[in-house]
């Protein structure tokens, strides 16, 4: 029987529980992990040496959390898990690595490549965005979870979306001192988004109570907010976040930090490279690797699960990345893996539609704000890496003729610096589209180049 | 166990629990700190300051953004010039880093030095 | 806004990278001729604009020279030319190299151009980290040609684009051409999606995709495309003022950098990727990437603390004796080429313009390009007929 070369990029929900499948399944496989401790980024694990519980880490997730550290725990004998490996490139069945302490390389002939490389915020460019003290949610959130700091002494948190509310309440929780959380989405969800929602109600509820025990302490909340500017110096960073009510006032609140999210956006760089095909989704208003129901990719023998192909959360992850497993172990024809398929997929799949109407309706209830983009001032950073102005960026459409957002870049430099487009990317696009006057999926998407992220020249060759 | 030294009151991160971990000694731009057993160069350098490096594009300092190294908004350097991301580097006993480039690596060419005193040739 | 009716230009040019723009705008202003140019699908954005940007003399071919001095002349005044600021810094192009016998080759070239109107310094391998203090001790030698640099190669075309623009030339982005027939003695040029253009002369500036023009017309060239591999760092103080490389005859030894003012370090060179000029796409081999990163060490130490962001490649088009196909038609009156410069035709390309514009308005040029006329490839076999 030939050994089937299974490789997985990343150990978060999806990475875990596909590489769980393998090994059922009696496959070894490789698992590439940017990051020193399993966990990805929901369920990042704190140092050694720290003492606080699951409990107070993940609150109601917590059993979740436990489960999935300790069934990797128990998978590490059985896996070649690779920690501190960045998975830099991929060509037609190889994927390249590098291993940050030692920069040695590796070159993975795989069979199967199930890439779970999740997501980041997604961020809408405020102006003053670029000071210190701006930072992702998910940048707050692990500041608390993984090293037991607020990133401020008085934090606003501003933008949408389930994990708005959740930060904010964990540091209020945690003793920290929040001034504001600022929605940008209506206080009152559409039908249309109250239907998706109520896929999964127990969440719904979850984030009613996160919102009454903001209020219960103290916390202004606001909705249909529009933010106008970050105020701060050069030198000192963040003294305080400017935005507009919705009753049309303007109003200012003083901090020191502010941390900023609307929502998620997917890593989508491997399957780019992957040379996958993207489709444009409306209801997100993003580019996303085209999928089966199983995770298929259009590429052959390259699978694609958890957020880093729809953003599904934490659970849905956990199915895809299993269902994902299933479907490359079904493809390679392997006798176990097939009957394992067989049994599961069915039940898997109605876990992830179930998942994905929540996604609809929180994509409704928390919209990415699209329009904020096109309306930033001239001078507003949009490229917060090289400094880059929307005003550039609107040049580029309309005195050196870009219609497309690959040429908007090599003509302003935005999506040039050393995040790649991640923190950028979609609003330049939004503000692309606005000023050429062409819709926005018709603009374009940043073509990812390798190397995934910045490799450091010392990288050495391999045999 | 160690009682770790007094944090200075110039910090912009604020720690709320873990805080009876062993004490690690490091410099930052020459100067003495210290920081606490499984903290991050960037949880570190943002208890005894409030910037990790400044933007090469002149909009200021800058003190991390995303904190699970995506953004790569806090490189910085050790003392032989070698980079360090910030947010995923753990702090270790004796660590020498610096906030800027340090100036040996790319001593400024004859060419450059004379464009920037206004020598511009055709 | 184009019609179903032809529209007669003195000149149709067909590719829109530099070797096009810069025709078209002399035509316009040098010699005040109607100038339609029809590219496929973006000005500059093939080999124009995805090379290293190395505007150089030195390294040359000796039959080059005229017409690098020539292009040179006008990389010089190019902003107020363009009214756009093309980055042109002429901070100096530095050759260096690692063994005694390269030096000597060097040494003789420096001979070999004095004549030629380019004047290169040498320097020993004390001298050259006296003055550039960034070289391991592998660096023997280096030959400097002070007044030459670089340039912003994704700027340039489509800068050269608008102004050809501007001085009049009828620019069609999104214009593939289909075919080309004649009609009398004119040239008319069918679009994909049925738009004509029609001129008296006509000029192929197509890149790599030129052999099927110049098939056409019954003068089969030896074309090959290939893919440069490009990378780019991070920003660094900028420090680094002359474009610099390895000079050697081992491919993969063939590293060049140079740096911006913003301070991201642009490098290429040695072995070159896959290019596939049908489909439109060339890669960079990872282990292309991991090989230059250690050629670049091995003769700048300090970028083992320098971090890449990107890789990129582009399609090149390379002819079988690395000269370039320059001037006119061998069989065809009012034809002319210009393409297949070796992936080092950006420094050129002002050059290119101007002496295919003399030639097109005027019948000939005062810059030598005989060496690089497209019947040398003409063989005893015929080729296919002229097509209608």
């Amino acid at each position: 029987m030939t050994p089937r070369r299974v490789v997985v990029v990343g150990a978060g929900p999806a990475g875990v529980r596909a590489a769980q499948a393998l090994v059922e399944a009696g496959v070894r496989p490789v698992v590439i992990d940017e990051g020193r401790r399993d966990g990805g980024q929901i369920y990042r694990r704190q140092p050694e040496g720290f003492t606080r519980t699951h409990a107070m880490l993940y609150g109601s997730e917590a059993a979740k959390a436990q489960a999935l550290h300790s069934d990797f725990d128990a998978l590490r004998a059985q896996i070649d898990y690779r920690s501190e490996t960045l998975a830099w490139n991929v060509t037609p069945g190889q994927l390249h690595t590098l291993h940050a302490p030692s920069g040695e390389t590796a070159t993975l002939d795989f069979d199967a490549l199930v890439v779970c490389a999740g997501a980041t915020d997604r961020l809408m460019p405020v102006p003053g965005w670029n000071r210190a003290g701006c930072y992702s949610l998910g940048a707050a959130q692990i500041a608390l979870k993984a090293q037991a700091c607020a990133i401020g002494s008085r934090v606003v948190f501003m933008g949408s979306g389930p994990l708005l509310y959740l930060v904010a309440a964990q540091y209020v929780k945690a003793g920290a001192r929040v001034e504001a959380v600022l929605d940008t989405s209506s206080a009152v969800p559409t039908p249309a988004a109250l239907r998706g929602l109520l896929n999964r109600p127990r969440l719904l509820l979850r984030g009613l109570a996160l919102k009454a025990s903001l209020r219960l302490a103290g916390v202004t909340l606001l909705n249909a907010v529009v933010p106008l500017r970050i105020e701060g110096t050069a030198d000192a960073g963040v003294s305080s976040v400017v935005i507009r009510d919705s009753a049309g006032a303007e109003r200012r609140f003083g901090c020191d930090a502010v941390g900023m999210g609307w929502h998620l956006r997917a890593e989508t760089q491997l399957a780019d490279l992957a040379r996958c095909e993207f489709d444009f989704e409306p209801l997100s208003r993003q580019w996303l690797p085209r999928i089966d129901d199983c995770g298929r990719s259009s590429t052959a023998g390259v699978y694609l699960a958890g957020d880093g192909a729809r953003i599904l959360g934490a659970d849905g992850a956990e199915a895809a990345g299993r269902l994902a497993a299933l479907a490359a172990l079904h493809d390679m024809k392997h006798e176990r893996g097939r009957a394992m398929f067989a049994a599961e997929h069915a039940g898997l799949r109605r876990t992830l539609a179930t998942m994905n109407g929540f996604r609809e309706g929180l994509a409704q209830a928390f919209p990415w704000p699209h329009a904020h983009a096109a309306a930033l001032p001239n001078d507003a950073v949009v490229c917060r890496c090289e400094a880059v102005t929307a005003g550039e960026l609107r040049r580029s459409v309309r005195e050196l003729g870009s219609q497309e957002l690959n040429r908007a870049k090599a003509f302003s430099r935005v999506g040039m610096g050393r995040c790649q487009g991640r923190y950028c990317g979609h609003a330049a696009a939004e503000i692309v589209a606005a000023t050429a006057s062409i819709p926005v999926e018709k603009i374009g998407r940043l073509r990812s180049q390798a190397p995934v992220k910045p490799l450091m020249m010392s990288a050495q060759e391999h045999d | 166990m160690t009682k770790p030294l007094p944090q200075p009151g110039g910090g912009r991160f604020v720690r709320l629990a873990e805080t009876a971990r062993p004490a690690l000694h490091l410099l930052i731009d020459g100067a003495p700190a210290s920081a606490l057993e499984g903290d991050t160069l960037l949880v570190a350098l943002l208890m005894h300051g409030r910037r990790v490096r400044s933007s090469e594009f002149g909009d200021g300092t800058r003190a991390g953004f995303c904190l699970m190294g995506a953004c790569q908004d806090c490189w910085v350097w050790d003392e032989t010039g070698r980079r360090l991301r910030a947010c995923s580097t753990a702090v270790t006993e004796g660590m020498a880093v610096r906030t800027t480039p340090p100036a040996s690596l790319w001593p400024v060419t004859p060419e450059v030095a004379a464009r920037e005193r206004g020598e511009v040739p055709r | 806004m184009t019609d179903a009716t032809q529209q007669r230009s003195d000149v149709l040019i067909i590719g829109g990278g530099l070797m096009g723009t810069t025709t078209a705008l002399f035509l316009r202003r040098h010699h005040g001729l109607s100038v339609t140019l029809l590219e496929r699908e973006l000005i500059g954005r093939q080999a124009s604009g995805t090379n290293f940007g190395n505007v150089r003399r030195q390294g040359r071919d000796l039959s080059q020279i005229p017409l690098a001095n020539r292009a040179r002349a006008v990389w010089g005044r190019v902003n107020e030319l363009l009214g756009e600021d093309l980055e042109f810094a002429p901070l100096g192009h530095l050759r260096v190299c690692y063994t005694e016998a390269q030096a000597a080759r060097l040494e003789q070239h420096v001979r070999d151009v004095q004549p030629l109107g380019l004047d290169l310094q040498m320097f020993s391998a004390d001298a050259l980290r006296k003055r550039w203090g960034i070289f391991s001790d592998t660096v023997v030698a280096g030959s400097l040609s002070p007044v030459d640099g670089h340039a912003n190669p994704r700027l340039a075309g489509p800068a050269f684009g608008r102004a050809a623009q501007r001085a009049g030339a009828h620019i069609h982005e999104h214009s593939e051409v289909a075919h080309i027939e004649r009609v009398g003695a004119d040239f008319v040029a069918h679009t994909v999606d049925g738009r004509q253009y029609r001129a008296g002369q006509l000029l192929v500036t197509t890149g790599a995709w030129s052999a099927r023009f110049a098939q056409a017309f019954g003068e089969a060239v030896p074309l090959e495309a290939r893919g440069p591999q490009m990378g780019v760092t991070e920003p660094l103080a900028y420090a680094i003022g002359p474009s610099i490389g390895v000079s050697t005859p081992i491919e993969e030894e063939g590293l060049y950098f140079r740096q911006i003012t913003r301070g991201n370090i642009v490098f290429g060179g040695g072995l070159k990727g896959p290019a596939f000029a049908d489909a439109i796409r060339a890669y960079v081999k990872p282990d292309n990437t991991l090989r230059q990163l250690r050629e670049l060490r091995r003769f700048v130490p300090a970028f083992a603390n320098v971090q890449l962001i990107r890789v990129w490649s582009g399609i090149e088009g390379y002819t079988a004796d690395w000269a370039p196909v320059m001037g006119p038609s061998a069989r065809v009156p009012g034809l002319h080429y210009a393409f297949g410069f070796n992936g080092e035709g950006f420094a050129i390309s002002p050059g290119v313009g101007e002496v295919m514009a003399e030639l097109i308005a005027t019948g000939s040029t005062s810059t030598p390009i005989d060496a690089f006329a497209i019947g040398r490839f003409a063989t005893a076999v015929q080729d296919q007929p002229i097509t209608t």
